[in-house]
């Protein structure tokens, strides 16, 4: 095997802890109740359409885009609106949520539920952009960026190559994993989709080398084809980042504060590449998505189908409960994860897991001083100085840190994963981040 | 209903922290404290225990009544230092002069400056050069080398071999008449030659640095940038005239040559920051050294060589960014 591909500057390896990556995708029970956010892409939240009292079919509009950057919300339940109230979701805030009462599970006809696998691709791509903002699917790998923006790239730009994140960097989480070993043709198809909306002739899957199974069940998949090639990554956090992930597969850099199609990319994840097999081929909205429950102590580490708006306990049942130990519980990886403050914050479109950590791992290394022994400037993955910006953010020095390009910071963590001296350095970079984006915004 | 914590990502942490990396250090100076000991016995010992003792007193004192810090001895910085600075005396220096040196790395050097990470210059460095202008006979009489086995004989002193040859060819002598009075390079890589206690034997100092690179404490481009640069000027420089300069291999294995290299110019305090940086660094080191040693009034160049470099580092780091994701090679995106 020769050098494998994989992203230039900096880059860490943490232990993969990948639990779950034996355990099928099991579908979970519809819940008694359902918690939809309205609030649950990168843009302005959706605004209801629905009222107390109506009822629903699963995959009812309840909720339209609020914004160019929004999407639709459709009903991941059948029964009949409780209320439309705050409650708390991932972010630890409390925010506006439709909430349903769960009876039975009645699709809306016009949904193929089948189990056929449809794959002529009828739809032109004007129709299957449409399609796909109708159907409300977002960038399922965590950023929630709405997906049709991305498949209608600004004036004078065009898009030459997809590719499709397969990568999961991030330890322990395995549904996109699941997904590609259990749902592969779908995401081919899906990915013949997306290159049609797009118009491009070729496509990458990019899946790193510790997912053996998966490179060679898709490489199995795209054998007769070649505008479809699957790429075997060195295994490397954040590859799963966008811009990483595009100097992985075609070498090239996004410049700083560009977005992909700058360099003719568009990246997908796998998880959106199904969305959408399943919104342009079974007319399906984004109603459900595959959740790895997994954490040290976790009897059961499990991936489950579920749908949206099911409250994060269920899922921690059907792994076979909470454990003692249970000291933190995080939405996402281990890095990038945002911190769980309630056992009854529901499932986004953007969850990708549930990390349930033990006590004695929950609480951070006491800080000391920096030895300037420059990890964190060696695996920043943006060539940045984390140490330098991370004072900056400290003296409140924020034109220094403008200047030294802290708004390039993609916050994957690696440079406080590394740190010696156990600093929070991304706390600083984020504070950093905040009041520079303002200092920035102000002055347009 | 139990309580989870909450923090912002990462969730997890890697295993490095500041103690592994200065223990670290300790366990590659590990061979060069055997071969010291086994050179200059009883005294070494000496040397050793007081440095060590004198500096995590003066550590603790200082952090205790007048920074007012948390205890930082623990840390294992003052630890390093101590034994860096041993490595860099004399092993027949008088025990006050020792405690001496103590006080200046740690309270003038390092706890002067705010402690770990702050100071701008290598501690033992600052502490050795002190001693060599407060104390120069004491700090330039070297005892001769005698393995331990040999016995607890009075111990004979003399100068260094680049002593030998500063004063030979300022004598008109050529390379060739000094040869005879010269360690073989044998001798000089097992560390048969008079210097200071960490200067005699380049086999152990490698070693640590060896183990240093493969535990990441160090990276090669300081070592090896400081070194190539005195292989090439010194080689030039015998390649033109080898009976009036000494040849580079003579100037790899004698002074402080591997034990700044190695231990004390890739100090990550008072390095630069970048890769690019350090290869500067490194050659600066380099060139102020063979400068220093060819037409400087001292044998020996290397500590004043990293300190004036050390003094260079903020400047380097404002010059040598790491290249930012999206520019081309050697380009800071600035925007």
């Amino acid at each position: 095997m020769g050098i494998l591909r994989t992203f230039a500057l900096g880059g860490i390896h943490p232990p993969e802890n990948k639990l779950s990556a034996n355990a099928p995708i099991e579908t979970l029970p519809v819940p008694k109740q359902a918690i939809v956010p309205l609030g649950q892409n990168l843009g302005a939240p959706s605004k209801p359409i629905v009222k107390k009292g109506d009822e629903v079919k699963v995959g009812q509009l309840i909720a339209e885009a609020g914004g160019f950057i929004s999407t639709n919300i459709h009903s991941p339940v059948s029964g009949k609106i409780f209320k439309i109230d705050n409650a708390i979701d991932g972010t630890g805030y409390k925010r506006p949520c439709i909430i349903i009462n769960v009876a039975d599970d009645v699709w809306d006809d016009t949904i193929d539920t089948s189990a056929e696998i449809v794959s002529e691709i009828k739809q032109s791509p004007e129709e299957i952009i449409d399609i796909i903002k109708n159907a409300g699917i977002v960038g399922l790998g965590g950023a929630t960026f709405p997906t049709y923006v991305k498949l209608m790239p600004p004036p004078g730009k065009t898009a030459e190559y997809l590719i499709i994140n397969g990568v999961e960097c991030e330890p322990y989480l395995t549904s996109d994993h699941r997904l590609m070993l259990e749902k592969g043709r779908e995401i081919i198809i899906g990915t013949r989709i997306l290159m049609k909306a797009l118009n491009v002739k070729k496509a990458f899957i990019g899946i790193e080398n510790n997912k053996p199974d998966a490179i060679n069940h898709m490489t199995e998949l795209v054998k007769s084809h070649d505008d479809i090639e699957i790429q075997s990554l060195k295994v490397q956090y954040p590859q799963g980042g966008e811009k990483q992930l595009i100097k992985a597969s075609v070498n090239r850099e996004v410049p700083s504060g560009k977005l992909p199609i700058e360099v003719g990319c568009v990246v997908q994840n796998v998880g959106t590449a199904f969305a959408v097999y399943e919104a342009v081929q079974k007319n399906k909205p984004l109603v459900e998505r595959v959740v790895t429950v997994t954490g040290k102590s976790v009897k059961k580490p499990s991936n489950f189908m579920v749908r949206i708006g099911t409250p994060i306990s269920e899922l921690i049942d059907a792994a076979d409960g909470l454990p003692e130990n249970t000291g933190k519980i995080i939405g996402g990886g281990p890095m990038m994860g945002k911190a769980i403050t309630s056992l009854e914050v529901p499932v986004v479109k953007g969850s990708s897991g549930i990390l349930i950590m033990e006590e004695g791992e929950s609480f951070r290394s006491t800080e000391g001083p920096c030895i300037r022994c420059s990890k964190c400037t060696y695996v920043c993955p943006m060539g940045l100085e984390p140490y330098l910006l991370s004072k900056a953010a400290k003296l409140s020095n924020f034109e220094m840190a403008e200047n030294e390009s802290i708004m390039d910071c993609i916050e994957c963590g690696s440079c406080q994963y590394g740190c010696p001296a156990a600093i929070p350095l991304l706390d600083y970079l984020r504070l950093g981040k905040l009041k520079v984006g303002q200092i920035m915004r102000n002055r347009k | 209903m139990s309580n989870f914590t909450v923090s912002g990502s990462p969730h997890i942490q890697g295993d490095e922290s500041t103690k592994k990396i200065m223990y670290g250090v300790v366990i590659a100076m590990i061979p060069t404290v055997l071969f010291s000991i086994y050179f200059f016995g009883i005294d070494a010992i000496r040397v050793f225990l007081l440095a060590i003792v004198a500096s995590l007193f003066f550590e603790w004192a200082i952090q205790k009544y007048l920074i007012k810090g948390p205890l930082s001895i623990n840390d294992g910085s003052a630890l390093v230092t101590a034994i860096l600075l041993a490595l860099n005396l004399p092993s027949n220096l008088p025990g006050w002069m020792v405690i001496i040196g103590a006080l200046v790395a740690i309270g003038m050097a390092k706890m002067s400056f705010g402690g770990l990470g702050k100071n701008v210059f290598n501690p033992a460095l600052v502490a050795r050069v002190f001693l060599l202008v407060s104390f120069p006979v004491e700090m330039t009489s070297w005892p001769k080398p005698k393995p331990i086995t040999e016995g607890l004989a009075d111990v004979i002193t003399g100068p260094t071999p680049l002593g030998i040859v500063k004063e030979g060819l300022g004598a008109n002598k050529t390379m060739s008449e000094l040869t005879p009075e010269l360690p073989t390079y044998t001798q000089g890589l097992m560390g048969n030659m008079g210097g200071s206690m960490g200067e005699v034997s380049a086999l152990a100092l490698i070693l640590g640095g060896i183990y240093m690179l493969w535990k990441k404490i160090i990276t090669w481009h300081i070592p090896v940038s400081m070194l190539l640069t005195v292989a090439i000027f010194s080689g030039i420089f015998w390649g033109i005239d080898p009976e009036h300069y000494a040849d580079p291999v003579f100037h790899m294995l004698t002074g402080g040559m591997l034990l700044g290299a190695i231990f004390m110019a890739t100090d990550m305090v008072t390095s630069p920051m970048t890769k690019e940086g350090q290869l500067v660094f490194g050659f600066g080191v380099g060139l102020l050294t063979i400068l220093i040693r060819m037409w400087g009034a001292y044998p020996e160049g290397v500590s004043f060589a990293i300190l004036i470099m050390n003094a260079a580092v903020p400047l380097i780091n404002m010059g040598f960014k790491p290249r930012r994701f999206g520019a081309k090679p050697g380009v800071a995106l600035n925007n």
